[in-house]
């Protein structure tokens, strides 16, 4: 009699699955540290917007450059506008844009890795070449020339971060690819009469997926602090507030003649935070998802 | 006579590597019969897996012929060697690493299924149906349909491997080693497996060893290579009740008698494994071997045939005049 195995029972071995995840996941501290403070960045990307308002005060220059009181907690800045709100806000665009240019660069590194490794050869020379020219040509230089000729606006800035950060990835990604093209089961599956891109869809992708996505979670740090940088150097989207941009501002107005030290770090520590956050977790998910070291 | 299934022509691969053209397969050719179990047995490095997988074009041979059903497979476009792929798996020695640890067991038994187009992939009744009805043939338990390889044993793995290659209904099955990486009890299990299938399904096997207790019980023919070139080739009973080659004769007597006190006259075999690596047009097994003679020297052996269906290459087994060899 032949049972056959219901779409309930794969949810139920699905919700398994990410239970014992969870319970190996949740016994890494820096895991844990580091899911906190991006939930609660995310939350504050997410709802915090509805709820401050960033706007310059109508009233006078009583309200301009005020230390953190009850008021404004964060205090003010040059236009009066309150510097809690601010980061609030600000926090929405440099994770939007972190992770669009993630995704991106993890995108084109893990198509370039993958088929620079399958096929070898000539192929892989010439994509490897072009991968050691993004590694080494100096990276900052290379997104300020690039979002020069661009223009400032938010979509280029994603572009320009996600066209330079791919190259560590697409070598990862290969070197990986050339160890599991060589396993008997990418030969047993030729002897299947599967093509290139079968195989390279269903057997190596999978078993690079962990690579790439324990690399996404790093990528996407540098990514932020690359859109910090390149909004500091003037480069983004002046109308679109980021942590990177109320840092050009504070610099541009002055805040540190003014001594208006609480327009400066509270997004300098939010950006450290979030980057922290993306490492920690970065190398909990390493740990975790490789299945050597996972215990069962 | 039974059909010849798979005739092997003046078969050659060759590897360039740096340090010259490793010959892993120099010139070999044999018939496989319909329903018939054909053995390769050898050393390590002998050619016997490349042989192997040159017979279903996993890797194309630097000349020779290949012919399935009077069509040389290595000529074949790719479309048509796609089809022809359904009718010609093979079996891998190692049930460790050819299994993909990222995919369940209903997945890889499916996977040929889904990729051929056999079953259209939203039928998930259908598949699971067929899954549960290969997983069944080969003995692994319905239980086991959502398990990963690295859960089950050995046995069980091997298992998996041959419902896969059974999927696509083929008529021809390479074994490369299937049970030298499994304990001896298991082993005799999948033997006994493989056999049953070739009784029911009407399977045409290349079985590839280097175990010669493990042919003997499952081949109708052997085929004995030493460093690319055949060297003997037999039916079983003959080959293991009058081996001629010098080479074959040690081999036998290598072979564990299962029996307390006992103790059977080993052969031993001077020096070790000729380089593949441009060997000289010379008997390759020439300074191993216990009767080495100035003759043999004299240019590569050719096969031929001593006895009705007894070929061996040997300078000094000539047809009619095998005294000279037979073992002291």
């Amino acid at each position: 009699m032949l049972q056959i195995v219901n779409r309930k029972d794969r949810f139920i071995l699905l919700k398994k699955n990410l239970a014992s995840f969870w319970g190996i996941y949740r016994r890494n501290t820096m895991g844990i540290a580091g899911l906190v403070i991006l939930v609660c960045f995310a939350l504050m990307a997410l709802i915090g917007p509805y709820f401050v308002t960033y706007t310059s005060a109508a009233e006078g220059i009583e309200k301009v450059l005020q230390p953190p009181s009850a008021e404004h907690w964060l205090g003010t800045d040059d236009l009066g506008r309150d510097v809690f709100a601010g980061v609030v806000i600000g926090s929405r665009i440099s994770l939007v844009v972190g992770l669009a240019a993630t995704v991106i660069s993890m995108v084109i590194g893990a198509v370039i890795g993958i088929v620079s490794g399958y096929y070898g050869k000539t192929l892989d020379a010439l994509l490897m070449r072009l991968t050691d020219i993004f590694l080494v040509i100096p990276w900052l230089p290379l997104m300020l020339v690039m979002a020069a000729l661009l223009g400032p606006s938010l979509g280029n800035i994603i572009l320009v971060i996600g066209i330079t950060g791919w190259a560590g990835t697409a070598r990862i990604i290969r070197s990986q690819t050339l160890s599991i093209k060589e396993r008997p089961y990418v030969e047993r599956a030729r002897a299947i009469g599967s093509g290139d891109l079968h195989i390279m869809l269903h057997h190596i992708l999978p078993n690079v997926f962990p690579l790439i996505f324990a690399n996404t979670i790093l990528v996407a740090a540098v990514a932020i602090l690359s859109e910090t940088t390149l909004s500091f150097l003037g480069m983004g989207d002046p109308t679109s507030i980021s942590w990177g941009m109320m840092l050009h501002f504070a610099f541009e107005m002055g805040a540190v003649a003014f001594g208006a030290w609480w327009w400066l770090i509270p997004p300098g520590i939010c950006v450290v935070l979030v980057v922290l956050g993306f490492t920690f977790i970065g190398y909990a998910l390493d740990e975790v998802l490789n299945p050597k070291l996972r215990r069962r | 006579m039974a059909e010849v299934l798979v005739r092997v022509r003046n078969l050659v691969k060759y590897f360039k590597t740096s340090r010259g053209v490793v010959h892993a397969v120099d010139d070999i050719s044999f018939d496989i019969e319909e329903g018939k179990t054909i053995g390769i047995v050898g050393e390590s490095g002998c050619g016997k897996s490349t042989t192997g997988r040159c017979l279903i074009c996993l890797i194309e041979p630097t000349s020779g012929e290949i012919i399935y059903r009077g069509q040389d497979i290595c000529r074949l476009k790719r479309s048509e060697m796609k089809k022809l792929r359904k009718e010609m798996q093979i079996i891998f020695q190692d049930p460790y690493a050819s299994l993909n640890p990222r995919k369940t067991l209903l997945q890889i038994i499916a996977e040929p299924l889904l990729y051929n187009k056999i079953i259209r992939t939203k039928d998930k009744f259908a598949i699971e149906k067929r899954v549960l009805e290969l997983m069944d043939k080969v003995g692994l338990a319905e239980r086991l349909i959502n398990t990963y390889p690295h859960e089950l044993d050995g046995g069980r793995r091997q298992r998996i491997g041959i419902a896969r290659a059974l999927a696509m209904e083929p008529k021809f099955i390479v074994c490369d080693e299937p049970v030298s990486a499994l304990d001896v009890s298991i082993q005799a299990q999948i033997l006994n497996l493989l056999k049953e299938l070739q009784r029911d399904l009407g399977l045409t096997y290349v079985f590839i060893t280097h175990d010669l207790s493990v042919v003997n019980h499952f081949s109708d023919d052997i085929v004995v290579m030493y460093l690319g070139q055949i060297v003997e080739k037999a039916p079983a009973d003959e080959l293991f009740e009058n081996p001629l080659h010098p080479y074959t004769q040690a081999l036998l007597s290598a072979i564990l008698i299962p029996a307390v006190g006992a103790n059977r006259e080993r052969i031993k075999l001077r020096g070790e494994l000729a380089s593949p690596i441009d060997p000289p047009p010379v008997c390759r097994f020439d300074k191993r071997c216990n009767y080495y003679c100035q003759d043999c020297d004299n240019g590569v052996p050719p096969l031929l045939e001593i006895t009705p269906g007894h070929f061996v290459a040997c300078h000094l087994v000539k047809p009619r005049g095998n005294a000279t060899v037979k073992a002291s």
